[in-house]
């Protein structure tokens, strides 16, 4: 339903006049608080000059900022790739028919859903290399971290997105002598892929914003580079995180209308499945919150 | 699990996920009652309320938490002059509480806007109809049904604001992953033992709440 | 980036391995020479040091050159192992990953701010020390507080899990501890007037204190109340490199390159560069 046209009548004289009333009432206590704003940071001091003119210097943007942002897309990208595949491979796997398949699978997806990632990516880079006695280089430990998370998402992802296929699919394809494998590689994936695809991209915005957890092993992403060394170097911590916050919100904002689009795209050209399994593939997604530890 | 033969350590690891459990319920109650709210003002006749519901789900939305709560503690205690108390410690949990809700609250608007799509418009029209005015037909047809679809959703956000309340840790709250890695600085060789019940605590705990919303969902669904 | 994050993971693998073979039995080393640990690591013309990024004056990441007392000591001990500056990679380290960064070969040295104490030296070996430094309190310059037993009630700031951070809680528990992940957040916080000191060694502090943009507001107390041995960490078992370093240190305090190392970092706040006491370093075992 489109909620702004059914919810409330088409404004009269009176509900105008209302209408009115609220947005300068809300208008006006909106601009008292960013003008409060405004003023206490004047006090502190905060929009001084010299805390802001590092950001006018290129060498600040390619010192810091472009290669913070840089490895930070870098290892959003590569867990990207790496979650996909491990998405659909424990969507298939707790799919299938064998319980010794379908319980470890699901185990493993539950166990990567459950744990904060900071806890996670700490783990794997100060932990695994007792295990393994071998170094765990920082740029991995981050994306291994990532893949599992958000692979796990994913997962949980295509497998709602599996079942919201109309079972008259799989069995069209099984009377038509498919095989297993062929039902899901070539009916069910393919539909479940397009229906999720808004999804897959939002969790992609919620991979770009967990990529800032690398702090806690120190990996060298945007706000590490970008606010912690910015500021050693010049002393303007709050600059910088404001700096560092437009550009997430620049990047993901991208990412977010790029989903917003395909979704738009998928549905017009009417492949993707019908809204049917709408309730099970809200409930058995993340809501692009990130994982916290995810999520940051 | 020598180490936690240690009173000392255990006090940690309980104090760690003490704090995590009022961070998540503060922080869950605040980020409920915000994100209604934000709800409410995105399917607003007045412009002014809908743009700021859109502002604030876009901006919130796609920070990191992290900066979210720097700019808490940076911003709003720092700059603003908003303190919460004297102890420090409680200083920063309300920080961290507020963070954890402005954050939370985008994802909990956007999670009952989408339910509120999923009402059909025929339940909103049939109460226009009857005469119900816009808050009539908000609290009593559209948002009672919309909640039991918005159940589902809203599990999975608290669970993962859970998650998220170890972040907080980055303005020195003591709380899980602060204690966890205080453990393993001191316990260098113990790294395995000593993840494995902090990962196991959140696994034990989050999994089976996972599982309950998913049950309390079919259960309460709007069956059409 | 791409290219030489990769470079550097192959590199401490290949390290790694290299050490395993040698720890078994030494004369099968295959360069050679028979040298082990950083010694031979040194022969094939690489090093990675590990140091501080956002300490200034100690070890500061300024674009992609890193500053600072502790890169000049890193250097000289690199020039002492026959190696140009260019062979050196400089690699970040924070307080919590160095034992880790060393014991699993991510680094060769760490010259980090790294106190030498026996919990340290159970996993990794010391050369040095380079410096003795001692847990002191930067305050603002009107502040009243003139020593630790000052500190009741006032709110204080370290970074969470270290050693200053510790000693507050455990020996003056009567002073609020605020912990960040990063000395800039404490110091920003006392700029601010959230907390009343910053805590840690005072050659961090004084770094702080000479930053042009806090020029005039701050002070270091200059009490300390702790000693501080910083150390050169390398890998526990090889006690040829660590021999090795204490060497080209008395070479360094002899020849003068120890002094300039001071005089040209933390010496330029006009304070006079420190004896190296050549009967205090470590014994390597």
């Amino acid at each position: 339903m489109s909620t702004d046209a059914v919810l409330y009548d088409h404004p009269g004289p009176r509900a105008k006049a209302r209408n009115r009333i609220l947005t300068v009432a809300f208008g006006v206590l909106l601009l008292a608080l960013l003008y409060w704003i405004y003023r206490k940071f004047d006090e502190k001091g905060q929009w001084a000059a010299a805390l802001w003119k590092p950001f006018t210097q290129s060498s600040t943007w390619t010192d810091y900022i472009l290669p913070g942002l840089l490895h930070t897309l870098e290892a959003a990208a590569v867990a990207a790739a790496l979650s996909l595949v491990f998405g659909v491979i424990f969507a298939v796997g707790r799919l299938s028919d064998h319980w010794w398949v379908r319980v470890p699978a699901g185990a493993v997806v539950e166990f990567f859903r459950a744990v904060p990632l900071l806890l996670m990516m700490f783990f794997i880079f100060f932990g695994v290399p007792y295990l393994t006695e071998k170094p765990m280089s920082i740029f991995w430990a981050v994306v291994i971290g990532l893949t599992l998370y958000n692979g796990s998402v994913l997962a949980e992802a295509f497998r709602a997105g599996v079942k919201s296929v109309p079972a008259g699919q799989s069995e069209a394809a099984y009377a038509i002598g498919m095989r297993k494998g062929q039902v899901m590689g070539h009916i069910l994936i393919p539909q479940a892929a397009r229906a999720m695809l808004p999804v897959i991209v939002s969790q992609l915005v919620v991979l770009v914003k967990d990529t800032a957890l690398g702090y806690i092993i120190s990996y060298n992403e945007l706000l590490q580079l970008g606010v912690n060394n910015v500021a050693a170097n010049f002393g303007n911590v709050v600059q910088a995180a404001i700096v560092a916050a437009i550009i997430y919100i620049a990047v993901n904002s991208l990412l977010t209308s790029f989903a917003g689009w395909l979704s738009r795209r998928t549905r017009r050209s009417g492949k993707a499945p019908r809204a049917t399994g709408r309730g099970v593939i809200m409930g058995a997604t993340d809501p692009g919150m990130g994982g916290g530890g995810g999520a940051v | 699990m020598d180490v936690f033969s240690d009173p000392l350590n255990r006090e940690v690891y309980l104090t760690g996920f003490l704090w995590i459990l009022k961070l998540t319920l503060a922080g869950g109650v605040g980020a409920l009652l915000l994100g209604v709210l934000l709800a409410a003002m995105r399917v607003s006749p007045v412009p002014v309320l809908r743009a700021f519901g859109t502002a604030w789900v876009n901006i919130f939305r796609n920070t990191p938490l992290t900066l979210i709560i720097f700019f808490c503690y940076f911003g709003l205690f720092s700059t603003l002059g908003v303190a919460f108390s004297d102890d420090i410690d409680l200083n920063n949990f309300w920080l961290g509480v507020t963070g954890l809700a402005v954050y939370t609250a985008a994802f909990v608007c956007e999670a009952i806007r989408s339910g509120i799509n999923t009402v059909p418009a025929g339940q909103a029209e049939a109460a226009r109809a009857i005469g119900m005015t816009f808050r009539q037909t908000l609290t009593m047809i559209i948002l009672p049904q919309a909640g039991r679809a918005v159940i589902a959703p809203l599990g999975s956000i608290i669970i993962a604001l859970c998650k998220n309340a170890t972040i907080v840790g980055t303005i020195g709250l003591m709380e899980s992953s602060n204690a966890m890695k205080q453990l393993i600085n001191e316990n260098g060789d113990a790294v395995v033992p000593i993840f494995l019940v902090f990962a196991g605590t959140f696994a034990i705990v989050l999994i089976p709440t996972g599982y309950a919303f998913g049950w309390l969902a079919n259960r309460l669904a709007v069956k059409r | 980036m791409r290219i030489t994050r990769l470079a550097a993971a192959l590199g401490a693998l290949t390290m790694a391995f290299g050490v395993a073979a040698c720890g078994g039995d030494d004369d099968s080393g295959s360069s050679g020479s028979g040298a082990t640990g950083i010694v031979k690591k040194a022969e094939s013309g690489k090093l990675v040091i590990g140091v501080k990024a956002d300490q200034p004056g100690l070890g500061l990441q300024t674009g992609s050159t890193y500053t600072g007392f502790d890169v000049e000591i890193g250097k000289i001990i690199a020039k002492g192992l026959g190696l140009a500056d260019s062979g050196i990679e400089w690699k970040t380290t924070v307080s919590a990953n160095r034992e880790p960064y060393i014991q699993q070969g991510q680094v060769d040295l760490v010259v980090a701010t790294y106190t030498i104490n026996d919990e340290r030296k159970k996993v990794v070996n010391f050369g040095g020390p380079y410096f003795v430094a001692g847990q002191d309190l930067l305050v603002p310059t009107a502040s009243t507080i003139t020593g630790p037993e000052s500190l009741a009630g006032k709110k204080v700031c370290s970074v969470s899990g270290s050693t200053p951070a510790k000693r507050i809680q455990t020996d003056y528990k009567d002073a609020k501890l605020q912990q960040f992940d990063s000395y800039s957040k404490c110091v920003t916080a006392l700029a601010g007037g959230q907390v009343d000191a910053v805590t840690t060694d005072d050659i961090i502090l004084a770094g702080y204190a000479a930053q042009e943009q806090y020029a005039g507001k701050f002070k270091v107390v200059g009490k300390p109340f702790s000693e501080e041995p910083y150390g050169i960490g390398l890998k526990k078992d090889d006690t040829a490199g660590c021999n090795k370093i204490n060497d080209i240190l008395k070479a360094a305090a002899a020849d003068g390159s120890y002094k300039k190392a001071w005089d040209d970092t933390l010496g330029k706040s006009g304070k006079a560069a420190p004896e190296l006491d050549a009967t205090k370093l470590t014994n390597c075992s």
